[in-house]
């Protein structure tokens, strides 16, 4: 008997990833969702730039690599172009909360019936550890060296609570894949991120807290340590808006 | 045929676009587009699949527009000037991912945010790339209402035809002014796009757009190719109006409104008996280098009127490599020259080489 089998729409090639880093473990979740829900020869994924640039290479699916930061707007086109379709974005937190925070909010508030997959490990990996818009207060990078100062650098942002205050999006939630638990629970939620779009629900973001050992200078295992007592605290788990069920519990 | 209707400029460029099949919209308001856009958001809606979409920012409107693209579907933008440098990244991606799509440029006068009244001063940005990267848009440039709604259509054939973006250079003038336009039936040619992200159906391997090539033997190949192609854009798409130039020995280039004020300026030389001529490109890349270098074998002197500071003259100077003198006749900052103006420098012309 098959228990634990590669997901058909993840392709069958190795990946870049540096070892430790939870991108494949996220990739799965989201292939195997693609599965469950049977949508792969109708989705279309926007991959980002950032570590997971390459992610075209990595669905079955068809793909598009967008600019730094555009996905959120590559999405509202194809999506637009044809709203039959499944389009989903797979964004890091430099992409997705710096570079491109105008296109994430906007595609929100617009409630564009797309799915975006938001890894948030709070610092630029592909191109070598700088600071991030979620690396913690006093968190050091090759750009915060002495740690990052909030009276210069500000403080990090908070995406998931910062999405929920608008109106528009139907379902924002941040979880992480540090542990099997949390694994299983963010597989339920991205599964439901892509389900909200099948049934046309709208915008659907979830925010997956990440490790990022080759940056933060961290074995794997004392990343995802890291990630438990540092990021966690900072970036709490849960759904933080869901629309239908607030209907439903009126 | 259709009966001709009194349009704007800039509505008779969306009016053609819906004609050629164009159902999708996104822009940004800028002044003077913002009837284009204006436009579209009446229509879309109309339209059964049409969209009208504001978008966020220019950058997010072009983005938009790449994702339509990848679906093979014709879409476009439009804006002005400094909308059009926000939109250079994303025309550079839809470039480098060999997409077709149609950027409008009402040009107004610049650098920076320059003035609301029209320019052609965006002739470098708009024929020798813009963004970063080797590539060309086919830019095609009107000087009527007619051909703001001709071209639009014929940009999108074109794209698609070649995989590569179009760009329809245009004017505040010609934006604003009101003509009798004989609309294009609705009835585009499309072709079929098999590289097009349309889901895989489970029945094919998975379409990726992509202008990201590490490798770099990989990335060059692509450039390689992609220049194989423009050289087709460049022998068989070259257009342009040659006017009164049998016998020209002065020979005035000008596009756009500037063509318009400098045909004035031919008729009223050729009554003073200058023997002057026009060519007016139609299609700024590709230029219409061989009509120019033909010209530079029975005229004595040139004259590029332009609405900047003289930038089409380069490519006049290269076209005739430099054989015969080249004078530039100009206005910038949202001014026009006059035929008067015109006149005198190709009396200026005229007579420097005698």
């Amino acid at each position: 008997m098959v228990v634990f089998e590669r997901p058909h729409s993840l392709a069958k090639v190795p990946l870049h990833y540096c070892p430790g880093c939870t991108h494949g473990i996220i990739h799965r979740l989201v292939a195997q969702a693609i599965d469950d829900l049977g949508i792969e020869g109708n989705a279309i994924g926007v991959a980002p730039v950032g570590c997971a640039v390459m992610a075209y290479n990595y669905f079955t699916c068809d793909m598009i690599e967008a600019a730094h930061g555009r996905a959120p707007a590559v999405a509202t086109g194809l999506k637009r172009a044809d709203p039959s379709k499944i389009i989903f974005t797979y964004q890091g937190d430099g992409d997705l909360a710096s570079i491109g925070m105008a296109e994430t909010v906007h595609a929100a508030t617009r409630n564009e019936n797309i799915t975006v997959i938001f890894v948030n490990n709070a610092i630029y990996g592909m191109t070598g550890g700088q600071m991030a818009p979620t690396s913690l207060p006093g968190q050091v990078t090759q750009t915060s060296p002495y740690g990052r100062d909030v009276s210069m650098a500000g403080y990090p942002i908070k995406v998931s609570e910062m999405l929920s205050a608008l109106d528009g999006p139907e379902f924002i939630a941040r979880v992480a894949v540090n542990n099997v638990k949390n694994v299983k629970n963010a597989q339920k939620i991205i599964k439901k991120a892509f389900e909200n779009q099948v049934n046309g629900k709208g915008f659907s973001l979830v925010e997956v807290v990440s490790s990022c050992p080759t940056n933060w200078g961290k074995t794997p295992s004392d990343a995802l340590k890291w990630v438990e007592e540092e990021m966690i605290p900072y970036y709490p788990l849960g759904v933080y808006k869901d629309k239908s069920a607030e209907k439903e519990g009126e | 045929m259709s009966e001709k209707v009194l349009m704007k400029g800039n509505e008779a460029i969306a009016e053609a676009a819906i004609r050629a099949g164009c159902l999708h919209y996104f822009g940004y308001p800028i002044t003077p587009q913002t009837e284009l856009a204006a436009y579209m958001a009446k229509r879309m809606p109309k339209i059964e699949g049409g969209v009208f979409l504001q978008a966020e920012s220019e950058i997010a409107a072009i983005n938009m527009v790449y994702g339509v693209a990848a679906t093979g579907k014709r879409v476009m933008t439009s804006s002005s000037s400094p909308g059009v440098s926000l939109k250079q990244e994303g025309i550079s991606y839809i470039a480098g991912s060999d997409l077709p799509a149609l950027i409008v440029n009402v040009q107004r006068g610049g650098p920076g945010l320059g003035g609301i009244q029209p320019s052609q001063s965006d002739y470098f940005q708009a024929t020798k790339g813009g963004g970063h990267g080797d590539y060309h848009l086919i830019v095609l440039t009107p000087a009527s209402v007619q051909e703001m709604a001709d071209l639009t259509g014929l940009a999108f054939e074109l794209a698609d035809k070649y995989r590569m973006p179009a760009m329809l250079l245009a004017d505040g003038t010609m934006g604003q002014m009101m003509e009798p336009v004989e609309l294009p039936e609705t009835k585009p040619e499309l072709i079929d796009k098999p590289w097009a992200l349309t889901g895989t159906g489970m029945k094919r391997e998975h379409n990726i757009v992509n202008s990201l090539y590490l490798v770099p033997e990989q990335l060059e190949k692509t450039n390689l190719e992609r220049y194989e192609r423009y050289k087709l854009v460049e022998e068989n798409e070259v257009r342009y109006e040659s006017f009164m130039m049998d016998d020209a020995e002065v020979c005035v280039v000008a596009f756009g409104i500037a063509a318009r004020v400098s045909k004035n300026a031919v008729v009223e030389a050729r009554k003073q008996g200058i023997k002057a001529g026009l060519i007016r490109p139609i299609t700024v890349w590709p230029f219409p280098k061989k009509a120019l270098a033909k010209a530079a074998e029975t005229c004595k002197a040139f004259v590029s009127v332009e609405l900047s500071m003289g930038q089409m003259i380069e490519d006049i100077n290269l076209a005739i490599k430099c054989s015969k003198p080249v004078s530039l006749c100009n206005r910038v900052g949202g001014m026009i020259p006059s035929p008067e103006e015109v006149l005198e420098s190709i009396k200026k012309a005229a007579g420097g080489n005698e």
